[in-house]
């Protein structure tokens, strides 16, 4: 796997046929950005998360291509500016809740990737037990609540963190990740309407790649889209490009700072674009070759390398990100492939206090 | 205490709790207006709007945000109103509440109870009277709480606040002005101990929930014709109290389950198949249940009466049993 080379896995007809042309996303305007020594450490720490989860998905796909992880595998590959320049801006105590396409929440809130991709192989040093698998990643102790199998299934629980949090006192914040096909659930248009009633300390995050599953969002989606749908209930939103880092970084930091002052929930609708297939098997052929090819252009890791290059990082520095990040993911398989399966027992256990089944009655 | 209604009972139980720890709270809708069934009343004045939160018509986020408040350490009392609406909110319950602690390998605690009130109330007709207390007995992950009378319902609504599983409490809304007693200072009952209500040897009877106080109408009635029989009310589905069951079965060596609930498919079915299993069929001399036909409920009252089991049908079953 060249993790030199940033362009998305070449995998057979994964970017040939048709995907309708993207809707503009209106441009975030960035406030002046400095490159000073603090400046640059930090940018290049969001590189690093970035890079992290594309080192992270692109060797779980190498696993799940030999065999090794068993089970449906959703990467967010093309989507990794959006998780790092969100979650730069949470504490550990935030919550967030995830969805099907989780892991570069769960690395960007914290989560340890060796544990991630023991959790992948379905192995007992994996976060679950081996119970959950790449959809059902949590570590509460990083505030991440979980991945989740179900479309909007976040929605409705980062309300209630939110609310929880809220009645605890606490000044931290529940985030609630959801794709664009999120937005046409039943849980979608509640959760708005009751963040805003109560006035939570909630963030919405839209990541929009612009495909629901295998179909076009724009074409099952009427109206004026997840910013219009939010502000119709009173939760303020604003639209990003999800594939410029610095821009989601700014503009999340502006939300959770409004949203730790007490001043209700929040929207952020990050446009973005999902490189690959719906699952790790999917080649998503139906899409357009030339809007594929458009969308490797605007691919975010070698974008904001080029913007890293402008403002003084040497090509050497980024290269040894990446490398360390490979390595990272490489040292996260090999460990995963010699760990031992949960024993049995472990099926049998978690699944109640009062009422459980014993194991071998 | 002493005497008191179901609904009061209920009432006292929750006010019990909420004082003794402040991280319970009840979120539904009405329930700042005492709920719907007046099983709240008071709260808002002492707890104030942040831990008695009434809520618009959204199941599925009355549902979701309960699962979420639990998650961050809080400790809430989900009202769904009517039983028949948790059908909205089927996601949050059954994929998300019943599997977030064994899906997270155990990180996560879900601490909730959801309030049900269940089962035929005044000629509610099909959409509000239905009792479907079986589905979630099939359902791991979570606790079913199926009382019967104040007593039993108050002190289950205690072990079920204090309890770190989900538990699903199924109020008996026909059952909410019953008559009952209570102690000044309510305990827990735990869960999965059945209530001997009375004793006899020629068959046991079984049941719980709406259809407990005709099954001991008709002991009553069988006892006047000088036929004594065991009567269990299981009080919670599960986890069910086995033990008891088959300890009676032993003796009597006649069972009969009756629910309100329809029969095909019922929680009867169950009880039924693990007595056959564990006294061995030639042990029995009859296993048998009673509950409602396949059908929806009717809402004219003669219908929904032909609909519901009643005293004379369980006088028959036994009858036919002996």
């Amino acid at each position: 796997m060249a993790i030199t080379d940033f362009s998305p896995v070449d995998r057979a007809g994964a970017f040939e046929a048709s995907f309708p042309s993207p809707r503009k996303p209106h441009t975030h305007r960035r406030t002046s950005m400095t490159t000073s020594g603090d400046n640059l450490k930090r940018l290049l720490d969001l590189y690093r998360t970035m890079a992290r989860i594309r080192a992270f998905e692109e060797t779980a796909l190498e696993a799940h291509k030999a065999g090794d992880i068993p089970g449906p595998l959703h990467v967010s590959i093309g989507q990794e500016a959006v998780a790092a320049g969100l979650c730069a801006n949470l504490r550990p105590d935030d919550r967030l809740t995830s969805n099907h396409r989780g892991h570069g929440h769960a690395i960007g809130k914290g989560a340890e990737p060796a544990r991630m991709m023991a959790e992948l192989y379905g192995r007992a040093s994996g976060y679950c037990r081996g119970k959950g698998g790449s959809m059902h990643i949590a570590d509460f102790s990083v505030g991440m609540l979980g991945a989740n199998g179900v479309v909007a299934g976040g929605i409705p629980i980062a309300c209630g963190a939110a609310q929880g949090l809220k009645l605890l006192k606490s000044d931290a914040i529940a985030v609630c990740m959801f794709g664009d096909g999120a937005t046409n659930r039943g849980p979608f248009m509640e959760g708005m309407n009751w963040a805003a009633l109560y006035q939570l300390p909630v963030l919405f995050v839209c990541e929009d790649n612009g495909v629901a599953a295998f179909t076009a969002a724009e074409s099952v989606t009427a109206g004026q889209g997840v910013v219009a749908r939010a502000e119709s209930c009173g939760v303020p939103g604003v639209t990003v490009d999800g594939n410029d880092v610095l821009a989601i970084e700014e503009t999340a930091r502006d939300l959770v700072a409004s949203i730790r002052r007490g001043e209700g929930p929040r929207l952020l609708h990050a446009r973005t674009y999902r490189l690959l297939g719906h699952t790790s098997t999917d080649p998503a052929a139906w899409r357009r070759a030339e809007d594929v090819e458009a969308a490797r252009g605007r691919e975010p890791l070698t974008r904001f390398a080029k913007l890293l290059q402008e403002r003084g990082a040497t090509e050497d520095a980024l290269g040894a990100i990446r490398k360390q990040a490979m390595d990272e993911m490489v040292k996260a398989r090999e460990g995963a492939r010699a760990a031992p399966w949960p024993e049995t027992a472990v099926a049998f256990d978690d699944v109640q206090d009062v009422g459980a089944v014993a194991w071998a009655r | 205490m002493g005497a008191v209604t179901l609904v009061e009972a209920v009432r006292l139980a929750a006010l019990q709790e909420m004082r003794r720890d402040n991280r319970v709270w009840v979120l539904g809708e009405d329930v700042a207006r005492g709920g719907l069934w007046g099983q709240y009343k008071g709260f808002l004045d002492e707890f104030g709007p942040e831990r008695v939160v009434s809520t618009p018509i959204s199941e599925s986020t009355i549902m979701g945000a309960g699962l979420g408040a639990a998650l961050v350490g809080t400790r809430p009392i989900i009202e769904m109103r009517i039983f028949d609406f948790v059908m909205c909110a089927m996601d949050e319950l059954v994929n998300q509440i019943a599997k977030v602690r064994y899906m997270f390998g155990g990180q996560a605690k879900p601490a909730v109870v959801v309030r049900m009130p269940h089962g035929m109330w005044r000629n509610s007709a099909a959409q509000h009277s239905q009792m479907l207390e079986a589905w979630f007995a099939h359902l791991p992950g979570v606790v079913v709480v199926t009382p019967s009378n104040a007593a039993d319902a108050a002190g289950l609504l205690v072990q079920a606040i204090r309890s770190d599983d989900p538990v699903l409490f199924f109020d008996p809304k026909d059952l909410w002005q019953a008559p009952g007693e209570l102690a000044d200072e309510i305990a827990p009952i735990p869960f999965g101990k059945a209530r001997t209500v009375r004793t006899g040897d020629a068959a046991t009877l079984v049941s719980w929930s709406a259809a407990m106080p005709l099954v001991e109408k008709a002991a009553e009635t069988l006892a006047g014709e000088g036929i004594a029989v065991d009567v269990l009310d299981l009080r919670t589905i599960w986890p069910w109290d086995e033990d008891a069951v088959a300890a009676s079965v032993k003796k009597t060596g006649r069972l009969l389950v009756v629910h309100e609930a329809v029969e095909v498919g019922g929680f009867g079915a169950e009880v039924v198949a693990r007595i056959v299993d564990r006294a061995g069929p030639t042990n029995l001399k009859a296993a048998k249940r009673l509950g409602a036909p396949r059908i929806p409920i009717p809402f004219a009252p003669p219908l929904e009466a032909a609909v519901r089991v009643s005293a004379e049908k369980v006088v028959a079953a036994v009858k036919g049993m002996l």
